[in-house]
């Protein structure tokens, strides 16, 4: 389908999170029916939003937003059109970059006007070597009517349907001017069935493709019937159209119109119009071209004033020998007058069908014995919206199970009990005891998982790990028990490892943590990985065994998922606590004065 | 926003800066003033630095970008025989020069306001030899020949060596062209030099961003270089990376053309504040037709369209403005646009187009606004000087946009046509016409 420039699976990147034009593109989409959305990412270098939301006809999506060209292209490979909207100071380097990422791209789009003249030939050259075809500098871009278009181009929604622009017709056309890109569509909508292939070449000196490569695409593109090409005063692009006229290459009717007449009565210094248009000899004045066209077989009107009736004969003489027939106009779907954002997104579960599901799965079918399912199969649907296998979910469950409680004496149990015997309900108590949870107390998961993860990721030897922790002045969160020894080993620690040994396919980052353990418990007896070292280290192992990656393991640590973990076992033995309080009665806590050291000195007084 | 013509003074005066760093083993001394009048160059020789306008033979010509100086009469080189201008020659020459106006050969007409004058450089007509860079097509080409002079351009094909130089060509494969190219007619004693002097010159034309330059003629003695004449343009669109190697650089206007009226330069400077686009050339101060028109492509039908159905003497202006303008910025471009075709009468009234194509993204009625606006300080006067207005635009919000304009209109008394996409484009300019 080389000969299509786009088609209805095409996707585009569009670097520049230039959001009224990607909702345009998405506008165009939902009214023509496509599938999948034209523009499969965002590339905004300086926005830290994963995603930008989108209205898709009265819904809305979320498009994923990059910080580079090269991550949006990793996670989407089949877009094969950069729509570069770099400024001029920045999108030379946007295109080379994309350019050399081999052959990643088919076509890139530029926008800005003004890049300078040696660095545009340089990039057009460049994609021209790899067989990339640009569009542009300086244009509004292309459309394929009924498949795909390129940001505003064809304008608002409104004027692409009295266009005729949301479906194909039978014209090819090109121009430099993008403002008369849409005119000329909305003259061959009135005057003809509409338009097959669009493209404003771009208004700059040096445009990386030209008439001729568009209209050799077109002959050989059997949607096109015939071809309409818009020039302008200034280079001799239109000569080579004559010359593939005059040689058999182009046998489609072409009509040629150069705008620019004016010129010739302003003899130097009027620029009219583009920085591409000015005419540095005769042959390049709007005249010669239009009566060179015109000799070589072209239809050219006799003014821009006469181009209507120029296309509506042609046209109707291809109606006349049945080149073209009649178009059967398709269903449009309105886009909604007013539409609302959402301000909350939910991408885990959803209560508006006949029964609430978590991840897409019904409650029934998770809850009862019988399902075979578990409270990990919860969390992973819930936290991860993924179906875990069953030795994940049941690792899950065993954490919950290993750090529901620790007894009455951690701060958190504490905090809990003295509210409770405040008086204070179930949820408060509660939340005194969970806002103890963080960098002290539990969080030592969060902290094994981070720092073991990343002295594995760059392949420290454990004496340099060691050395790396003591520079930071950290010690190694962990590892170290008050009274567990190598000797005398934790049995919860035990059954975890036992555990991960039989059913994880791998634990890399665990025989890590036991070589670095072998080391320190050198030093000393009670410097064992310890329980919550052990969860944290078993998740990343669990994770990186179901294959997420690194990067994304990192974000689960960065965001407190293992922390969730130990609340969310936590919270079972909290409320047990202070159910046990309810249940005992016990009065107001009072702390005795002989437990406080008091050390109070009178004020000094600054005057 | 492309190539343009700087003066010779800049252009030498580039060179001069950046010689060290491009020149290796020649010698340049770079001996120009550029001044407005005879006083300034009598004022400059007092400067230190200048002395030599004093002690050495002067040459002075006009540095307003027009080429065949010689052939129009306006190189001072001789009073008696060559090289016997002093500084006063020079001063009363310019004085003289500047007293009337001056038509060129190609007809331009114009005062002369800036002079170029330097060192006479006595030298044999074989000592000259011709250099010039510019694009042709998509390619760099580099023309060399023997024979410099004014006469260069008489039997071009036979005299100058072209080399062809790509975009993705090494500076190997470069220089060995180049090499491979000399002049025939260079002698044998010069030839290694001058290739090591064009390729020099290659990089540095190349490295400057400029789209065109020309010395003509260099004069080669030894490695002293003596760049007699020169012609340049930039490409102005590199301008952001050539801040500091251009310094601050002037793109002066064609001689001929008036110097910009204070209309022009006021939408000038907002074009070079603003985003958007605003342009503004006036073409007969006195026209009757005037346009205000959105979009870079259909300022041109338009313009188009004027000259074919009335004639270009009515076309009063040319501009447009796009990218979407501010409210504010289109009212300013409105206002002076009626100001100016508000200041001639014409018996048959004016007409004004206010037109454009279908916007792609700019909001009609919002442009649209900043016009009313304009319209409400300038209908008395609108009226006063029998204006038609026409009006044609579609796009984002027209609908609203033509209503507010033409209510506006009825309010305010004005006689206005107003139509949209389903009008041509540059129907408007016949049916005015027909009035």
């Amino acid at each position: 389908m080389s000969n299509r420039l786009f088609t209805k699976d095409t996707q585009a990147i569009f670097w520049n999170n230039n959001k009224s034009a990607i909702q345009r593109m998405l506008d165009y989409d939902y009214v023509i029916g496509r599938e999948k959305p034209s523009v499969a990412a965002i590339v905004a270098p300086t926005s830290s939003n994963k995603f930008e939301k989108f209205f898709y006809g009265p819904d809305e999506i979320m498009v994923p937003l990059y910080r580079t060209t090269a991550d949006a292209v990793n996670e989407h490979k089949n877009a094969d059109v950069l729509l570069n909207f770099a400024s001029f100071r920045t999108a030379y380097d946007v295109s080379m970059e994309a350019i050399n990422m081999g052959d990643q791209f088919k076509t890139i789009m530029v926008t800005a006007e003004g890049i300078p003249e040696r660095l545009a030939r340089k990039m057009n050259q460049a994609a021209r070597d790899n067989g990339i075809l640009i569009i542009g500098p300086a244009t509004v871009g292309a459309i394929t009517p009924g498949a795909f278009k390129i940001a505003n181009i064809g304008g608002t929604i409104e004027n692409i349907i009295k266009s005729k622009l949301h479906r194909a017709g039978s014209a090819g056309l090109v121009t430099r001017s993008g403002g008369l890109f849409n005119e000329l569509c909305n003259i061959i909508s009135l005057n003809a069935d509409g338009v097959a292939e669009g493209v404003a070449i771009g208004g700059d000196r040096f445009v990386g493709s030209v008439f001729i490569d568009h209209l050799l695409r077109m002959e050989e593109n059997p949607d096109v019937k015939y071809m309409i090409l818009l020039g302008e005063v200034g280079g001799v692009e239109e000569y080579k159209v004559i010359e593939a006229v005059k040689s058999g290459k182009i046998k489609k009717p072409i009509i040629a119109w150069c705008i620019g007449t004016i010129a010739k009565h302003f003899s130097s210094g009027v620029q009219f119009g583009h920085a591409g248009a000015s005419a540095n000899a005769e042959r390049e004045t709007a005249e010669a071209k239009n009566a060179a066209m015109r000799e070589a077989g072209i239809h050219v009107p006799n003014s821009f004033n006469d181009l209507p009736q120029t296309i509506h004969q042609v046209y109707s003489d291809l109606r006349k020998k049945g080149v073209i027939s009649e178009i059967e106009e398709p269903e449009v779907r309105a886009i909604p007058k007013t539409r609302k954002p959402k301000n909350f997104i939910c991408t885990i579960s959803d209560d508006r069908g006949e029964e609430a599901t978590y991840a897409g799965y019904p409650i029934s079918s998770v809850a009862t014995p019988d399902t075979g399912k578990s409270i990990g199969d919860v969390v992973s649907l819930l936290w991860f919206k993924k179906v875990y296998p069953k030795w994940a979910t049941d690792f899950i469950e065993t954490v919950i199970k290993t750090v529901a409680d620790h007894g009455p004496a951690v701060s958190g149990a504490h905090n809990a009990k003295v509210t409770a015997r405040a008086g204070k309900s179930v949820v408060e108590s509660l939340v005194t005891g969970l806002l103890t949870i963080g960098p002290r107390f539990g969080g030592a998961i969060d902290g094994a998982a981070k720092y073991f993860k990343y002295a594995n990721d760059n392949n420290m030897t454990p004496q340099e790990f060691l050395a790396y922790m003591k520079k930071q002045g950290i010690p190694i969160p962990g590892i170290g028990h008050r009274i567990k020894s190598l000797r005398n080993p934790d049995k919860r620690v035990e059954g975890l490892k036992k555990y991960a040994n039989e059913f994880f396919p791998s634990t890399s980052l665990l025989d890590y943590a036991l070589e670095v353990e072998q080391l320190t418990t050198s030093k000393k007896d009670n410097l064992i990985l310890n329980v919550d070292g052990t969860i944290g280290i078993l998740m990343v192992d669990m994770w990186r065994a179901l294959g997420y990656s690194e990067k994304e393991i990192d974000e689960f640590i960065e965001s407190g998922t293992l922390n969730s973990f130990f609340i969310l076992g936590r919270t079972i033995g909290f409320i047990g606590h202070i159910l046990d309080e309810k249940r005992l009665a016990m009065p107001m806590y009072r702390h005795p004065f002989d437990d406080i050291l008091y050390d109070v000195k009178p004020a000094e007084e600054i005057k | 926003m492309a190539q343009r013509a700087i003066r010779e003074y800049d252009g030498k005066a580039i060179f001069a800066k950046h010689w060290n760093d491009y020149f290796d083993g020649f010698h340049y001394s770079f001996k120009s003033v550029l001044v407005t009048s005879a006083d300034e160059l009598r004022q400059k020789a007092k400067e230190h630095g200048f002395e030599w306008l004093n002690q050495e033979p002067l040459v002075a010509k006009p540095d307003m970008l027009f080429g065949k100086r010689g052939k129009n009469d306006l190189v001072l080189f001789k009073v008696e025989k060559p090289g016997d201008v002093t500084l006063e020659d020079a001063a009363k020459w310019i004085e003289e020069k500047q007293s009337h106006e001056v038509t060129l050969l190609t007809g331009q007409k114009g005062k002369l306001t800036h002079f170029i004058v330097e060192p006479f450089t006595p030298h044999t007509q074989d000592q000259e030899y011709y250099i010039s860079a510019t694009v042709v097509d998509e390619d760099d080409v580099l023309y060399m020949s023997a024979e410099g002079g004014m006469e260069v351009e008489e039997g071009w094909e036979e005299k100058v060596n072209e080399v062809r130089i790509p975009i993705t060509m090494s500076d190997d494969e470069m220089e060995r062209a180049i090499k491979a190219n000399v002049p025939d007619g260079i002698p044998a004693e010069n030839r290694e030099r001058f290739a090591s002097f064009a390729i020099q010159f290659f990089k540095f034309y190349r490295d400057l961003n400029f789209a065109y330059l020309e010395i003509n003629p260099i004069v080669m003695v030894g490695n002293d270089m003596h760049i007699l004449d020169l012609v340049a343009r930039l490409d102005d669109t590199a301008g952001f990376l050539m801040k500091d190697k251009w310094g601050d650089i002037e793109f002066p206007t064609p001689f001929g053309m008036e110097d910009m009226s204070p209309e022009e330069k006021a939408i000038a400077e907002a074009d070079a504040k603003s985003g958007a686009s605003l342009k503004l050339t006036i073409l007969n101060p006195e026209g009757r037709i005037w346009t205000m028109v959105a979009g870079g492509g259909a300022s041109v039908v338009y313009a188009d369209t004027i000259a074919d159905l009335a004639g270009v003497k009515d076309l009063a202006n040319y501009g447009e403005y796009s990218g979407g303008p501010t409210e504010s910025e289109t009212q300013f471009y409105a206002e002076t646009i009626f100001d100016l075709m508000t200041r001639y009468k014409d018996p048959r009234g004016k007409v004004l187009i206010i037109g454009g194509a279908i916007a792609n993204f700019t909001d009609v009625a919002k442009t649209f606004t900043g016009i009313i606006k304009a319209l409400e300080k300038y209908a008395d006067k609108l009226k006063e000087h029998d204006t038609k207005i026409y009006v044609r635009r579609g796009g984002p919000n027209y609908e609203k946009g033509l209503k507010d304009i033409k209510d506006a209109a009825e309010r305010l008394g004005l006689y206005m046509e107003v139509y949209g996409p389903e009008t041509h484009v540059t129907d408007i300019v016949r049916m005015a016409l027909e009035k």
